[in-house]
Formats: structure tokens, C-alpha cells, sequence
């Protein structure tokens, strides 16, 4: 019964998005005011039909209700609750009901917190994103339904979820991921509502900013959790891999990242007004291929669920009407909106400019090495395979290129400013910051070029930061009186460009000064590497809920003093048989040490181990939540929670239609 | 020329000078980073290059996975039914590498064709097998049980 409710409320949701998407717009286009009006009430009334018809599937998989085939195919009655829940997008078909609850989450938060928006504004966003609603959830209906039935036959259990999915991380690491995904959903919506409307302005871009700001910031929470959970749940220490799937969230990011900077731009100072739409336009068509490849099965990876040929052509047939559809509208719109605002080369806006063609360089040279295997396919010119040094080898020159730019960049004034007055704020930070480099890898055993330079380029943000922060604040009665005058919208900037530098500096120095040593070690053996001692104390046998597991018992010690007692397991899956490593890892801010099983070898109980020593690996995770927090703290900003002026309601200075 | 035209026109040539360099880097880049998928048949009648990086992919022959005793060596045979491909590797093999099932092995072919991989992946869960080893199988005609079709 219950899945039957699930699946009609998800029709009834199917139903209000066709309405969301043709009577506000409908109403819009006629200025009919009773129309427009009724897209908030049924951006709600979406919102709780998803959230119904998702209720529905979770309470399917709690009661371990075999006969939805979903169910059967990815849980089983022996798997923790917890676990049941994050089984409910571990699956084709239930990540794309998570994508949809999500869309209509973000739709109804645009209709619930946009008082300030004009309700002409309001109803073509809502809108859009009906429309990308009734894509999804006809996708849904058609395709991939979720609640379909094994009647008669249904099993007596099922049959598990992939056990590499059974863990803390992955509970939230998808919904995290797709807020951030599909929040671009609203960016991408204000960007065609302002080309419908012809008005493309700074307020524009500060109702835009916010949303496009959070949806940034869960994308980078979801893009780290998915690094971490890699790290300590693959089994082999690595944090990225450059993995299509991983780059398909990674390029969104990119473009986002791009897009929050041109936005900037467009609100302080009207500028890049129809590049910032393109790059909207951009980042939301990058959201959809990533969801296009993941969900189609033409990529070899744990996230690709299904290989169903008529999945990935709807996919592929939504993508190119959403792409072709808002860049023909583009084209025909963008020549209105353009502006003529000028600024001098030494300014804010020329560094802006910068970041903006090294971020969307990065994101064409990772797209490249990402389609470039499936065009090659595609064209029948053999299975191509575009590794981790293509990746490198292009982007971590073009991010050492961006550095030298961004450590200016707070610093910098808009539309003029002078190379003198840069050279009197920053030479001190510039000299401090090549000191740093030259001195801060001494503290490590062996000095390293890369590492210098990471440390040197590091600094000079951190320091130009901090530089520009005191700028600010000494002409404050007192420091604190200073620190309270400055903005949520600047915290965010310091916060979001110090994470940044965390990440590069840990990124480096883990990638640079990691040993990894794998080797064949029985009970009693003890093997040293980068100063610390791993005993191998004894093999255990242990039994979890739905596994069975070999256990090492390994003791860590640093010149004779115990640093931590590791036990990593090789764990085997009751309900699929299914093995798996567990890693164990002593984590510290400076250094983690992670050891993991392989195999069994040789007759004596001896196993193929895995032993890493991997310093500041943590800066870079910590750094993206740096990152995030900072997306989320320039939300509080005051300037974006005005109330919409009676006047405004209904914005009347909006170019004419068709002209 | 108008000063706005003017910085547009110099705004061009710096995106245009950057990205060419960029794709520079790109081609250059990829010259020597990408590998091409070979099934076993391929590499028997001598069409896979020797020297350079390749993948070879198809199911794990049953019974030749051979471990060494005293370090991580391991030997294992990739078929596809019609032809052998014998792979050697030392490291930690992946947790669902096993016989009778399918997997991929990147490295450099030998003289005596033998492939010497750097990175072995197997599939990642019971009812998944990488794309081209199920292309492969289909090229030779076999299922994955080795059953001719």
C-alpha cells in the first residue's frame, strides 16, 4: 500500500511541476497578476507531494518491504537501520527521487525566502525550475521508477547494499552532493528569468548571489565528503583519482567557482553581465552531464548503477533541449542585456577577469580529459583511457598560476587602482611569504621544490588576507569595534580564500612527502617507515552485524613509545559474500597513518599489508570546509535580506517584449 | 578606437593567447597520458603495441592466479575464451579480484608478450562488470562463463 501512495503522490508532484512550469510563465509573458501569484503556492505544494512520495520509499526500506524491487535489490533485513536509509539513494532509481526532492527543496525555499523579489521575477524563476522538475520527474515516471513491484516473486531477502556504501560518510555525502548540484538549478533559473525579462542588473545579480553562494558551498562539502569517505573506505589511501565520476562534480564546482566571483563583479560594479549568465547557464548544464554520465552506466564506476541504454538517451535528450534551449535564448536575448561599464586594467575587476579564464580553462581542460575516452568511443576509434598525469600535468600549473592573482585580489580596489599603492600593502606579505617557502619545509626531513613553492604561494594569501583584514580594521576605536564593522559577505572572502590555501598546502605536502609501503607481514613482524614502527601483534577473527571479519591487530610506536593500536579488517559480507577492507588510520592535523589488509599470502598467516604515512592530509579536507563555511557565512549578509519595496513589485522598466 | 573597444580588443587576445596555450598544455599533456583498451585476441595476434601503456581486460582464467611466497608477486591469465593474455603485477590486488571474474590490467606489454601492469581494478560490486571487458566478451563470441553463444 504504502508504495502505491509513494508513487501516486510522486505523480501528483509530476502533475503541479507542469503547471509550475506553464501558467506562472504563462502569466508572466500576459502580465497577468493572478497567474504569477499562484507559482509560490505551488512551488510548496511540490515540495510536499516529493517529500511524500520519498517519505513512502524510506519507510519501504525500514520495513524491509521485499516486494518493491528497489528494495529487494539493494537492502536486506539483516542490514543496520542507519544503513536502510542511506539504501534509499544507494540505487538508481532512489538518487534520482533524492535529486527530485531536491529540486523542489530548493524551489520552495526560492518561494518562501524571496520576499524581496518582484513577483514578475518570482514566477519566471519558479518557472524554470518547474520545468526542470517535470524533466526529472518524467525521467522518473518513465524510466526509473522507483516503487515498481516484484508481484508475484517477491524474494524472502534481499539482496544487500554494495557494502563500500555501508558507512556514516555516504549517508550524507550524495544529499550534501546534490544540494550543491542541483542548487545550481536556481542560479541557472534567475539566469533565464533575467533573459526572458530583458533586465540584467545589479540587483539581479543580488537576489542570484545567495542561492548561487549555499549551492557552491554544499558542493564543496559533498565534493570533500566523497574525497574523504575514498580515503578510508577504498582501502588504498588515495584521496583523488581524478575518477570521471569525481570529475563530474568537480567541474560544476569549477564553473561555480567562476561564477561566484563574475556575480560579484555584476552586482558591486554592473559588469560581465552577460558572461555571468553564460557561466550560470554553464555550471547548471555541467550539473546535468555529471548526473547524464553517473546515472547512464557509459562510465565504469562504484556510482554507476544502471546500464539501461533508454536511461542514458533521456538523460542525453533533456541535456541538449536544456543546453540548446538556454543558449538559443541566450543568443537572442544577451545583445539586450549587455553593459557598458568600463574599468581600468590595475582593479579588482581585471583579477576577477583572471580567475574567471583560469576556472573555466580548468574546467574545459578537465571536460576534455573526461569526454575525450567517450567521444573516442563513441566515434569507434578505440577504448581510450585518459589517466591521473593528464589531470595533473594541466591542472596544477594553471592552480599555481592563480595564486599570484588571488593573494591581490582582496587587496585590490574596484575599477582603478595603482601598481604603487599594491607595492606599498604587499611587498611586506610578498618578501614574508618567500621566507616562509624558503623556510618552513626545513621542518620536515627533506627539503622539496614543490612544497616550497605551495608553502610560499600558501602564505602570500593567508598573508595578504590578514594584511588587507588589519587594512580594515585600525582605523577602529578598538580592534574589536573594528572586527564587528566588517561585513558577513567580506568573512566569507577571507574564510573561502584561507581554506583555499589550506587545501593547496595540503594537498602538496601529502602528495609530495607521503610513503606508502606495501609488504608481506605475519604475526611478530615489524617493519619501520618515516620514523615509526608497525608491529604486526596478531591476527583476530571478528563478527559484525552482516559480516564476518579477519582482524589485524597492529601497534604503531615512535621511538619506543606507543603512537596507537591499529586494527584493520578484511571484512566478507554474509548476504552477497562480498569482501571488503576496512582501513584503520591514527589521524592527526600534522599526519595520518593508515594501514589496510590485502590479501592473505604464503602458508603462515602472513598478509599483503598496506602501510601509509601521509602528513597534513587533513588540511585539505579541513580546508574545504573553510571553504564552505565561508559560502555559507556571506549569506548573512544584511544587504541580501531587504524587503521588497511596494514600487518594485511589479518591475515596470523591463525591456519590451520581442525587442 | 573607442578606449571600451579597445580594452575589449586586447581582453580577446589575452583569452585567445591563454587558452591556446592552455591546449598546448592540453595536447601536450595527453600525448603521453593516455592508454587504449586491447581485449586478449588483440594482444595474441600482435595488434597491441609492446613498450607502451595499454589496458588489457577480460575474465580471470580459473586457476591461474599464482602468488608468490615470499614477496607480493602475483601471476594471473586474462581470457576472453579465444585467446590468453599472461599478467604479472606486485602489489595488493583489488578486494573483488577473482577467478572467474572480470578484470582489467593496465601496464606495458614485454617481448615475450606478457603483460607487466602497474594497476590492476576488478569490478566493484556482484552484478557489475567493467564495459570493456563485456565488450571484449562479446567480440570473441563467449559469455562470461566461457560458454560459446
Amino acid at each position: 500500500m504504502i508504495p502505491e501512495i509513494g508513487h501516486f503522490a510522486l505523480i501528483i508532484a509530476f502533475c503541479l511541476a507542469i503547471i509550475l512550469a506553464v501558467v506562472p510563465a504563462w502569466g508572466a509573458w500576459s502580465r497577468n497578476t493572478r497567474a504569477m501569484a499562484i507559482a509560490p503556492g505551488l512551488a510548496v505544494g511540490l515540495l510536499v507531494f516529493v517529500g511524500i512520495s520519498f517519505a513512502c520509499l524510506c519507510i519501504s526500506f525500514l520495513q524491509d518491504d521485499f516486494s518493491v524491487k528497489v528494495v529487494a535489490s539493494n537492502s536486506n533485513s539483516l542490514l543496520p537501520p542507519i544503513y536502510k536509509f542511506s539504501a534509499v539513494w544507494g540505487n538508481h532509481e532512489g538518487s534520482l527521487l533524492l535529486w527530485a526532492l531536491i529540486l523542489s527543496f530548493w524551489t520552495a525555499a526560492v518561494a518562501v525566502f524571496s520576499s524581496q523579489l518582484p513577483l514578475l521575477v518570482l514566477s519566471r524563476v519558479l518557472s524554470v525550475m518547474g520545468a526542470i522538475g517535470v524533466g526529472f520527474m518524467s525521467f522518473l515516471l518513465l524510466t526509473s521508477n522507483p516503487f515498481a513491484r516484484l508481484l508475484p516473486g517477491t524474494p524472502a531477502d534481499g539482496n544487500d547494499l554494495n557494502p563500500l556504501l555501508q558507512d556514516p560518510g555516504l549517508i550524507i555525502h550524495p544529499p550534501l552532493l546534490y544540494m550543491g548540484y542541483v542548487g545550481f538549478s536556481v542560479a541557472f533559473a534567475f539566469a533565464i528569468a533575467a533573459l526572458l525579462g530583458g533586465r540584467l542588473d545589479a540587483s539581479w545579480a543580488r537576489w542570484s548571489r545567495p542561492w548561487t553562494n549555499i549551492a557552491w558551498a554544499f558542493l564543496t562539502l559533498g565534493i570533500m565528503l566523497g574525497s574523504w569517505w575514498a580515503y578510508y573506505e577504498l582501502g588504498w589511501g588515495g584521496w583523488w583519482f581524478w575518477d570521471p565520476v569525481e570529475n563530474a562534480s568537480f567541474m560544476p564546482w569549477l564553473a561555480g567557482t567562476a561564477l561566484i566571483h563574475s556575480l560579484a563583479a555584476t552586482e558591486k560594479r554592473g559588469l560581465f553581465k552577460s558572461w555571468t549568465v553564460l557561466l550560470a547557464i554553464f555550471a547548471f548544464s555541467l550539473s546535468l552531464l555529471g548526473t547524464f554520465m553517473v546515472r547512464s552506466g557509459v562510465l565504469t564506476s562504484v556510482h554507476a548503477f544502471a546500464t539501461d541504454p533508454a536511461r542514458g538517451l533521456f538523460i542525453l535528450v533533456f541535456l541538449a533541449l536544456v543546453v540548446g534551449g538556454s543558449l538559443t535564448l541566450y543568443a537572442l536575448r544577451a545583445p539586450a542585456v549587455t553593459s557598458r561599464v568600463s574599468f581600468e586594467w590595475v582593479s579588482r575587476e581585471s583579477l576577477i577577469l583572471c580567475n574567471n579564464v583560469i576556472f573555466l580553462v580548468a574546467t574545459i581542460t578537465v571536460l576534455f580529459g573526461t569526454l575525450f575516452p567517450l567521444i573516442m568511443d563513441a566515434l569507434g576509434a578505440g577504448k581510450y583511457s585518459v589517466g591521473p598525469p593528464y589531470f595533473n600535468a594541466v591542472f596544477v600549473p594553471l592552480m599555481a598560476l592563480l595564486a599570484p592573482f588571488m593573494g591581490l585580489g582582496p587587496t585590490a580596489r574596484w575599477k582603478k587602482d595603482s601598481v604603487r599603492r599594491w607595492q606599498a600593502e604587499l611587498a611586506i606579505p610578498a618578501i614574508v611569504a618567500v621566507l616562509c617557502g624558503l623556510t618552513l619545509p626545513l621542518l620536515h626531513a627533506d627539503y622539496n621544490l614543490w612544497v616550497a613553492l605551495a608553502v610560499a604561494l600558501s602564505a602570500w594569501l593567508v598573508l595578504g588576507l590578514l594584511r588587507d583584514l588589519w587594512y580594515r580594521v585600525r582605523g577602529a576605536a578598538s580592534l574589536g569595534a573594528g572586527l564587528r564593522r566588517i561585513t558577513p559577505s567580506y568573512w566569507g572572502m577571507f574564510l573561502a580564500h584561507l581554506g583555499f590555501a589550506a587545501c593547496v598546502t595540503g594537498i602538496v605536502a601529502t602528495s609530495q612527502f607521503n610513503v606508502e609501503h606495501d609488504l608481506k607481514m605475519a604475526p611478530g613482524d615489524t617493519e619501520t617507515i618515516a620514523g615509526y614502527q608497525f608491529r604486526f601483534v596478531e591476527l583476530a577473527s571478528v563478527r559484525g552485524p552482516n559480516f564476518i571479519a579477519d582482524e589485524a591487530r597492529i601497534e604503531v610506536s615512535q621511538d619506543g613509545r606507543l603512537v596507537a593500536n591499529l586494527a584493520p579488517q578484511k571484512r566478507r559480507y554474509t548476504a552477497t559474500g562480498q569482501v571488503m577492507t576496512e582501513a584503520d588510520i591514527d589521524a592527526g592535523l600534522f599526519r595520518d597513518i593508515y594501514v589496510a589488509m590485502g590479501e592473505p599470502v604464503g602458508q603462515d598467516g602472513a598478509w599483503a599489508v598496506r602501510l601509509h604515512y601521509k602528513p597534513m592530509v587533513r588540511w585539505m579536507w579541513l580546508g574545504a570546509i573553510l571553504m564552505a563555511l565561508g559560502g555559507f557565512t556571506t549569506v548573512l549578509d544584511k544587504r541580501y535580506r531587504r524587503v521588497r519595496s511596494p514600487v518594485g513589485a511589479l518591475a515596470g522598466n523591463e525591456a519590451v517584449h520581442g525587442a | 578606437m573607442h578606449p571600451i573597444r579597445k580594452q575589449r580588443l586586447y581582453l580577446v587576445l589575452f583569452v585567445v593567447l591563454f587558452s591556446s596555450a592552455a591546449a598546448g598544455l592540453v595536447m601536450y599533456a595527453l600525448s603521453g597520458n593516455i592508454n587504449l583498451f586491447f581485449p586478449p585476441t588483440d594482444v595474441a595476434e600482435g595488434k597491441a603495441p609492446v613498450g607502451q601503456p595499454i589496458r588489457v581486460g577480460g575474465m580471470v582464467l580459473d586457476n591461474s592466479v599464482q602468488r608468490s611466497n615470499d614477496s607480493l608477486a602475483v601471476t594471473f591469465v586474462l581470457t576472453d575464451f579465444k585467446s590468453n593474455v599472461t599478467v604479472v603485477y606486485e602489489g595488493i590486488l583489488p578486494d573483488l579480484f577473482g577467478e572467474g571474474q572480470g578484470a582489467v590490467a593496465s601496464g606495458k606489454l614485454n617481448d615475450d608478450g606478457v603483460l607487466v601492469a602497474s594497476e590492476v581494478l576488478a569490478k566493484h560490486d556482484e552484478n557489475y562488470m567493467p564495459p570493456e571487458v563485456a565488450d571484449a566478451l562479446e567480440q570473441s563470441g563467449f559469455d562470461h562463463k566461457g560458454n560459446a553463444k
